[in-house]
């Protein structure tokens, strides 16, 4: 079997103040994988990855990137590794052309080499008409797509995305999945994705590790974890205003509006039971959707649980973003 | 990385740094010659005439090495302090750092800049000085090395200056209370030779006077101290705080968590 993208073992990271962000973790992405790596904020995602790309000190534990132990030769480990950090991490006030240069210039390739890669990242990415204006003038997607570029000028084999649609537009953001999707299926770049959007995850990813206090407290397929979501909850809008809130057995069935209603399925029930016995009582349905993302619904009920248990709570803080 | 990466990395980073500093020339490549054209006005010209010779030159061309040499110190550290402390504020150090540069790459390439800045001005201001004198070099060769050494000494300096700056404010407490008196009285503007013995003895413990009176003695063959003793301590301490720069670069010292 190939060796994976990235072996994390026994990883610990106890901060100067005493704080101990992460408490042993081990994890594996294996070749060509995109992988998510979820938790709410201080969970340690940003401390994993800061180790993974020597911007964090580890304390103890083992890295190893495509089998080549970050201890022992981190220069060769960094050459197939590719970094989307969270917080815009250029000078602003360069060109937007130089920023990607320098950046391949720093591993060692040739202006011959960079320029021709420059040009296709940044056409690929809708910057190329930018490239002689500074950065800072760049709106706040350009900057992302901008780290986006630079992170891919050295043809890494492994990438490492840090929440990179934060504050992006709808629009933008799905463009931005669309060319994740391509480099990680035509190119096989393995991604790693932390996110605050958990559609996007679910969208994108085939794997995914969930992070709380410290500690990977799940490590799945996306498909796997979503098959073990016991309950989901839909929003139905009805053509009238409801009176009474319609009786549905073994279905929980709240008021929000006037014409809406909250209805929690169970696994194994039917919604062609709901539908009917709702058209019995005269209501007619106009559309229906899930109050939540399902993945959110399932990671909101672990990390907010004690554990894996907690999978088959209801979920009712769904607004809640990670 | 192979000999020609890192020779290119280096490059890349030298570029860079040059590049930053010619992009702001009206803060990083003009002050320094209107300044300093001030002091050959008031003190070279004006003042310089009723002092007198000093050391057996004219006033003129007694300072005009001291000068450069001022340019060139204080320029070089303001350029690595600024520009590495810029680079960690705006993050834009984990550039570098997630790349397989090695740190003594990282190193050279800022001190590289900072000297390309300083020796830089100090050619500038050379230029603006033939505007009020006639120079002659006594010795080319000692006069070039010892500009070159001094630029790259306190380029390293300050690159550390930067690595333990947490704000701003940090980057300019040592060029304004402890480079510039430093300078002032090492001996730019009068030969300590002037001084009373003690004076001449704690004068003897800055170590700019070694800088400027062996830049003064490659233009005008003239020095308070002995030129091979200064050459040796300069080389010194190139290397000591070379080795502490990189030490701390090595352990993250200001840049990793």
């Amino acid at each position: 079997m190939a060796e994976p993208a990235l072996s994390i073992r026994g990883l610990t990271k106890v901060y100067g103040n005493g704080f101990q962000a992460l408490k042993g973790i081990d994890l594996d992405v294996q070749q060509g994988d995109f992988f998510a790596l979820l938790g709410p904020n201080g969970a340690g995602k940003s401390t994993t990855l800061g180790v993974v790309c020597s911007l964090v000190q580890k304390t103890a534990g083992k890295v190893s990137i495509f089998g080549i132990d970050v201890d022992k030769d981190f220069a060769k480990a960094k050459y197939q590794l590719g970094v989307v950090p969270q917080e815009f991490n250029f000078n602003q006030f360069e060109k937007v052309l130089d920023i990607v240069l320098a950046q391949a210039g720093y591993y060692g390739m040739t202006s011959r080499e960079a320029l021709p890669r420059a040009k296709q990242l940044l056409t690929d990415l809708g910057l190329w008409e930018k490239r002689n204006g500074s950065a800072r003038m760049l709106s706040g997607g350009m900057k992302r797509r901008l780290m986006i570029a630079r992170a891919l000028m050295h043809r890494p084999k492994l990438l490492i995305l840090d929440e990179p649609t934060a504050g992006v537009d709808i629009e933008l953001r799905r463009s931005m999945w669309e060319y994740m999707r391509r480099i990680n299926q035509d190119e096989g770049t393995t991604i790693i994705l932390t996110t605050h959007y958990l559609e996007e995850a679910e969208s994108l990813c085939r794997n995914v590790a969930i992070i709380n206090n410290g500690d990977i407290v799940r490590n799945t397929s996306v498909r796997g974890l979503l098959a073990e979501l016991n309950t989901e909850t839909f929003l139905i809008d009805t053509s009238e205003a409801i009176t009474d809130i319609p009786k549905i057995d073994g279905f929980e069935i709240k008021q929000l509006e006037s014409t809406q209603l909250s209805l929690v399925v169970h696994r194994g029930q039917r919604l062609n039971d709901v539908f009917k016995a709702l058209s019995e009582q005269g209501i007619q349905v106009v559309s229906m959707r899930n109050r939540a993302n399902r993945l959110e619904e399932m990671f909101v009920s672990m990390v907010e649980g004690s554990g894996l248990g907690a999978i088959d709570q209801r979920v009712e803080k769904t607004e809640e973003r990670v | 990385m192979n000999a020609t990466q890192t020779l290119i990395a280096l490059w890349t980073l030298v570029l860079k740094e040059i590049k930053r500093f010619t992009r702001i020339w009206p803060q990083t490549l003009l002050p320094p010659s209107i300044t300093m054209a001030m002091y050959f006005i008031i003190f070279g010209n004006l003042i310089g005439s009723r002092i007198g010779d000093m050391d057996g030159f004219s006033y003129m061309d007694f300072i005009v090495p001291g000068l450069i040499m001022m340019s060139v110190i204080t320029n070089s550290y303001s350029n690595v302090a600024s520009s590495f402390f810029s680079n960690k504020f705006q993050r834009s150090i984990e550039e570098m750092m997630v790349s397989p540069m090695p740190n003594w790459v990282i190193l050279a390439g800022f001190i590289l800049g900072g000297m390309a800045r300083g020796l830089g001005v100090g050619l500038i201001v050379t230029v603006v000085s033939l505007f009020f004198t006639r120079l002659t070099m006594e010795h080319p060769l000692l006069t070039v090395l010892v500009v070159v050494l001094t630029s790259a000494l306190f380029s390293i300096g300050g690159f550390i200056n930067a690595l333990l700056a947490n704000k701003f404010d940090d980057i300019s407490i040592v060029p304004t209370f402890i480079l510039t008196p430093l300078t002032y009285l090492g001996g730019v503007f009068y030969s300590i030779s002037m001084l009373p013995d003690f004076w001449q003895g704690v004068s003897m413990l800055n170590p700019i006077l070694y800088m400027v009176n062996v830049f003064r003695y490659g233009f005008l063959g003239v020095s308070d101290i002995p030129v091979g003793w200064a050459l040796v301590a300069i080389f010194a301490f190139i290397i000591v705080l070379f080795s502490i720069a990189l030490a701390m670069l090595e352990r993250g010292k200001g840049i990793r968590s």
